[in-house]
């Protein structure tokens, strides 16, 4: 672990502090979450230090909360993607023929329509619930990480420890989890982090079109729609989340390019 | 004497190299070398992967490839020192009096033009000749070649034509601007043995035709003797020695040189049959998954209990897909293999773990044969766990044998592949298939990735290893020394079907068959004169053409 | 048959039939799932018998696969059906929003794909320079923010702060070409920063790629300038992947002009796909979303076409 660059050092310790924060929400929150506590959009203070939103709670404390529900959201969203995408690309890849012909083009057809497109076609009909939220963006999501697993898997498939393993008479479960996702892990946990900066923006645009996390509950995109009608009167309440989503994201960036870049090849060390 | 043509002085070269988890530093990978060249002369550059020849060939052009640069010396060509030039002087030189010919002309053709345009566009771009006059110089080029169709093959695309005739285009955009140097760089390495020689040939002449002078560089030195005045051995950026062709090849100066003169030097005794083979495969027809026609047609061959049985051909001559089909990858449409007295299922799936055990198989690429995730101690124990249940102390103590066996030793255990070298990867999969007690194991290609005197190492094991275990070998390989160095039979495989099979000393035995008398005479012989000679008693022409 | 000819006629074939599976998936999305129709429009507090006269009317009894294929031919014919909400003939209604989404589109492709084409060979030309890190760091930044906040961030600069272009995006029929530029100059300058990031790294990843092939180092040594080496080597095998990396990008824009619309309240197909999945109006939500499909497929069977007709293997067969 000696050799991590600064930018990746950078983006492993914001990445915690967003991290940190949103679990331990209630504790660094200065006021209740739904608690209105001045007047609309009072300009940062002491008191406020990023003033107030559009009814007069305290932004830095909806800010706080928004995160929690934004990287919760977001990491379940993740997780589902994750595991989803991941083991069907593998089984694909693996098993061959007609197995990986019909996941596969079933795959190509829900990627021929764009996500946020088919999310709101779906979310017409849905409730819109936390868990519908996080179930739809991570099924949808998971088409992605289906594809790249499975390239990869196809990658290493090919390979001749993995034709000797199989000689050998190994079964499918060792030739999976021995011989092919140890190579096809590092790929696939860059990937990770940016499926979680790509479902942190879909889940605040999500909010942002009304259709994402219902109020009172806050979250980042919600705080922009709350807040947007404050712009053309010139303030600029609206704009914080852009802060916040763009330096988690950044971070999340970063520590993804490293662990992608420290191992590239296959034939690379002991990563 | 008049002034040499290119003069290099004190080269050096150094490149920057990214190890995976390190910082990226700079390295030498050449060392101070110096060496002229007259008009009109070839010089050799022969030495093994990491000598540096392509290198120093790409420096007469003032060129680097990828992160190479030249850090120090002088390189002289016509009377100028090149690496003290300007951009625009190099880039007249670049195509003008020096060109160049690279080892895969697929790749170096772009895809999107005509070849005529690429012949011809140094030419007129450095203003030498005229359109007209450059496209009646190609022809003719091409005719000197014994390209077919000269008058008409320019105006094909490059994947319209076959690997050996686009090689022969490189040339003739090489030769087309009349220039004073060209540096061939392993130009035939990449063909198969029968067409090696009639570019080699084709090659030969138009330096001799045109008077240029050349670099030719290679690893092959039996190659570089039929076309070179002088030769430079090079080994890790030294010189080691430099001298006439005929000095090089009949008395050779240093050890290194006297080592690559006689490689292949392995003595094997042919055995003759004994008791019942241990595989026979019977009628083997076989093609592959939604094609329409047969790689296999009707393959006959047996292998003895602790002996070798060679299969030699060319790229898609079916050797391979033979290994496919006896492992099991590919079941075949007919016929049937028996090994160790009981017939084979044909596909793999469905054999019993004693069959999958006594069968085993070596890679080519022992690169991509090894889990890169895992210890050589991992690699080899798996088949000792596996099929043998073996665990903890015990199964240490027999990866350790095995790694004794193998000639690397206790301290290897916890290594990764990528921390060894190419002959010791190799070697690891010897011990991962011994491990398991074979009756038999498939060697497919399992030297030729690597440098002559590593490979020359592998076989001397694996014949030692053959007299201890009295595992019988089946040998894939389109390489004749290799053949005659370790196999008791000869199988010659050529388009899907066995050409010629029997004894050692039989196979290579005239009379012979039109095919196996062109493939024998092909392979290069390390003497002068050789290569005129073949071409002069061919029977037959070969196929790459 | 000329294989071009086969193999562009195969790929439209998929394309077509992309698109009724597309059209299949939407309608059952919209049918099986919880939710009804009949219930949406008239509320938690309607009687039954009104239930089922609106199902009646509505055709809701009819087995689904009748209505699949009403639904299906009428959309063939320009027929979407009528929006629950307000009555309203869909067709109608899309008809002028659909020509504003596309002038808006259209204009941010015409700003942005030359930009982008022309910064992505400036990285390729001086890779690994300040200009090649400058823009891999704005590409960073621009993919790290979500495209509605970039919206709000530059209305708050621009449209707020340095009042040059209004904040709102209204146009109609009775404004002129200069007026409708001058109102949607702030959503073309987001869409254009928003495809511009992915189509540089793109464009320049293409051009990298060709730039590192054999024939390059041929023609190198060929002794040509870098410009005849870029335009006689590296374009005319590049055509293909950068067209691709265009085409993509403008499927990107068909996603981002929903977002962008919403920001600046601009009267397009955006606009009116959001407002009707917040109110459930499942007749309204699958035209749009069966129009968007459309183009999203329709673009990335162009990008397919152009690199089957500018293979050299294909148009010189052997």
């Amino acid at each position: 672990m000696k050799n991590i660059p600064v930018s990746a050092l950078i983006g492993l310790f914001f990445t915690a502090l967003y991290f940190l924060a949103a679990i331990f929400a209630p504790l660094l929150a200065p006021y209740g979450m739904a608690e209105v506590v001045g007047d609309v959009w009072e300009p940062s203070s002491a008191e406020f230090l990023l003033g107030t939103d559009n009814i007069g709670r305290d932004l830095l404390t909806r800010m706080i909360y928004g995160g929690r529900t934004t990287i919760f959201i977001a990491t379940m969203a993740t997780v589902i993607s994750f595991t989803t995408g991941s083991i069907l690309g593998i089984f694909a890849a693996v098993s061959g023929g007609w197995i990986d012909q019909c996941l596969s083009r079933f795959v190509d057809l829900i990627m021929s329509i764009p996500t946020l497109i088919f999310a709101l076609v779906v979310l017409s009909v849905t409730p819109v619930t936390v868990p519908m939220l996080i179930l739809v963006m991570g099924l949808l999501d998971s088409t992605r990480v289906y594809r790249l697993a499975r390239a990869v898997a196809v990658d290493i498939e090919v390979m001749d420890f993995v034709e000797a393993a199989r000689l050998r008479g190994e079964r499918t479960a060792w030739i999976i989890f021995r011989e092919i996702l140890p190579n096809a892990l590092s790929p696939l946990v860059a990937e990770m982090g940016l499926r979680f900066i790509f479902m942190v923006l879909f889940v605040s645009t999500l909010s942002f079109l009304g259709l994402g996390v219902q109020p009172p509950e806050a979250d980042w995109g919600g705080i922009v729609k709350e807040n947007k009608d404050g712009i053309v009167y010139g303030i600029p309440a609206a704009l914080i989340p852009a802060f916040a989503i763009a330096t988690l994201a950044i971070s999340v960036n970063l520590v993804a390019d490293w662990v992608l870049n420290r191992t590239t090849s296959l034939k690379g060390g002991r990563g | 004497m008049s002034e040499p043509l290119l003069k290099v002085r004190d080269l050096k070269i150094g490149a920057t190299v990214y190890p995976p988890g390190e910082k990226p530093h700079d390295i030498e990978i050449v060392h101070g070398v110096s060496f002229d060249l007259m008009p009109g002369k070839v010089l050799g550059l022969i030495g093994e992967s990491g000598a540096g020849k392509s290198t120093i060939g790409l420096s007469s052009m003032a060129y680097g490839r990828g992160g190479v640069k030249i850090t120090g010396g002088e390189v002289w060509v016509n009377g100028r020192d090149i690496l003290k030039s300007k951009l625009g002087d190099i880039r007249k030189l670049r195509g003008g009096e020096v060109t160049y010919v690279s080892q895969s002309a697929a790749a170096s053709f772009n895809p999107a033009k005509t070849i005529m345009e690429q012949v011809i566009e140094a030419s007129v771009e450095q203003g030498k000749f005229s359109r007209r006059n450059a496209e009646a110089r190609a022809r003719a080029l091409f005719a000197k070649l014994g390209l077919p169709d000269p008058d008409n093959i320019g105006s094909r695309y490059p994947h319209q034509v076959s690997g050996g005739q686009l090689q022969r285009c490189m040339t003739a955009l090489a030769l087309c601007p009349e220039p004073d140097l060209v540096v061939f760089d392993e130009p035939t390495t990449a063909l198969d043995v029968t067409t090696q020689i009639d570019v080699l040939m084709a090659i030969k002449e138009a330096i001799r035709d045109t008077g240029v002078a050349a670099l030719y560089i290679t690893h092959d030195l039996a190659v570089v003797a039929q076309v070179s005045d002088d030769i430079m051995v090079l080994r890790n950026g030294d010189m080691v020695e430099y001298g006439s062709v005929d000095q090089i090849i009949n008395r050779p100066q240093e050890e290194y040189t006297q080592a690559l003169v006689s490689v292949r030097s392995i003595e094997h005794e042919e055995k003759s049959p004994t008791a019942e083979p241990v595989l026979s495969v019977r009628n083997i027809t076989a093609r592959y998954k939604g094609t329409k026609f047969d790689v296999l047609h009707n393959v006959n061959v047996d292998l003895y209990p602790g002996q070798t049985l060679a299969v030699v051909g060319e790229s898609g001559s079916g050797k391979s897909t033979l290994a496919r089909v006896i492992t099991g990858l590919l079941p075949p449409r007919e016929g049937e293999i028996s090994f160790a007295g009981r017939t084979l299922t044909p596909d793999f799936k469905h054999r019993t773990r004693e069959d999958l055990r006594e069968l085993q198989m070596i890679y080519q690429m022992a690169d991509v044969a090894m889990n890169p995730r895992q210890t050589v101690g991992t690699i080899i124990g798996r088949p000792l766990e596996f099929y043998f249940g073996l665990r903890g102390a015990e199964k240490k103590k027999r990866i350790i044998e095995l790694l004794d066996e193998i000639e690397l030793g206790e301290k290897f255990i916890d290594r990764y592949p990528a921390e060894l070298s190419g002959g010791q990867k190799q070697r690891v999969c010897i011990a991962r298939a011994l491990a398991a007690k074979p009756k038999m194991i498939i060697c497919d290609e399992v030297t030729s990735a690597l440098d002559p005197l590593v490979a020359d190492g592998i076989l001397k094991l694996l014949l030692n290893l053959q007299k201890i275990e009295n595992v019988a070998y089946l040998f894939i390989t389109h390489d004749l020394a290799t053949v005659r160095a370790i196999s008791d039979n000869i199988a010659v495989m050529y388009k899907g079907k066995v050409q010629r099979y029997g004894g050692k000393t039989q196979v290579l035995s005239p009379p012979f068959d039109d095919y196996t008398d062109l493939l024998l005479s092909s392979v290069p012989e390390m003497r002068l004169g050789w290569l005129e000679e073949v071409i002069a008693n061919r029977k037959m022409e070969s196929a790459g053409n | 048959m000329n294989p071009i000819v086969k193999l562009v006629a195969q790929r439209v074939a998929l394309s077509l039939l992309l698109l009724l599976m597309i059209s299949v998936l939407i309608f059952v999305g919209t049918m099986i799932l919880p939710g009804d129709v009949a219930q949406s429009i008239l509320g938690q507090s309607a009687t039954p018998e009104a239930l089922a006269n609106l199902r009646a009317e509505l055709g809701l009894n009819d087995p689904p696969l009748t209505r699949y294929f009403q639904w299906l031919f009428g959309a063939l014919q320009g027929d979407l059906g009528t929006a629950l909400t307000s009555g309203q003939d869909i067709t109608a209604a899309i008809g002028s929003r659909l020509s504003n989404t596309l002038f808006l589109a259209f204009w941010a492709a015409v700003v942005a794909v030359p930009l982008a084409i022309f910064l992505g060979l400036l990285a390729v030309r001086y890779k690994d320079r300040w200009p090649d890190k400058l823009i891999s760091a704005v590409t960073l930044a621009s993919i790290s923010i979500p495209e509605f906040l970039i919206g709000y961030v530059l209305m708050y600069l621009i449209a707020v702060k340095l009042r040059w272009f209004p904040s709102v995006a209204m146009i109609n029929d009775g404004m002129n070409l200069w007026q409708k530029l001058n109102s949607i100059a702030l959503p073309v300058a987001v869409l254009t920063l928003v495809v511009l990031a992915h189509m540089m790294r793109m464009t320049r990843a293409a051009i990298l790629n060709v730039m590192q092939s054999a024939y390059i180092e041929t023609a190198e040594l060929k002794g040509l300038s870098s410009f005849k080496i870029i335009w006689r080597h590296a374009f005319p095998n590049s055509v293909s992947p950068i067209v691709n990396v265009v085409m993509l990008n403008l499927a990107y824009l068909v996603v981002g002009v929903v977002v962008i619309e919403v920001v600046f309240v601009y009267p397009g197909m955006g606009q009116y796909l959001v407002d009707h999945v917040s109110k459930r109006d499942v007749p309204v939500v699958q035209a749009c979303g069966l129009i968007f499909a459309a183009v999203y497929i329709g673009l990335n069977m162009i990008a397919d076409i152009v690199s089957i007709l500018s293979n050299p293997r294909l148009r010189h067969p052997k």
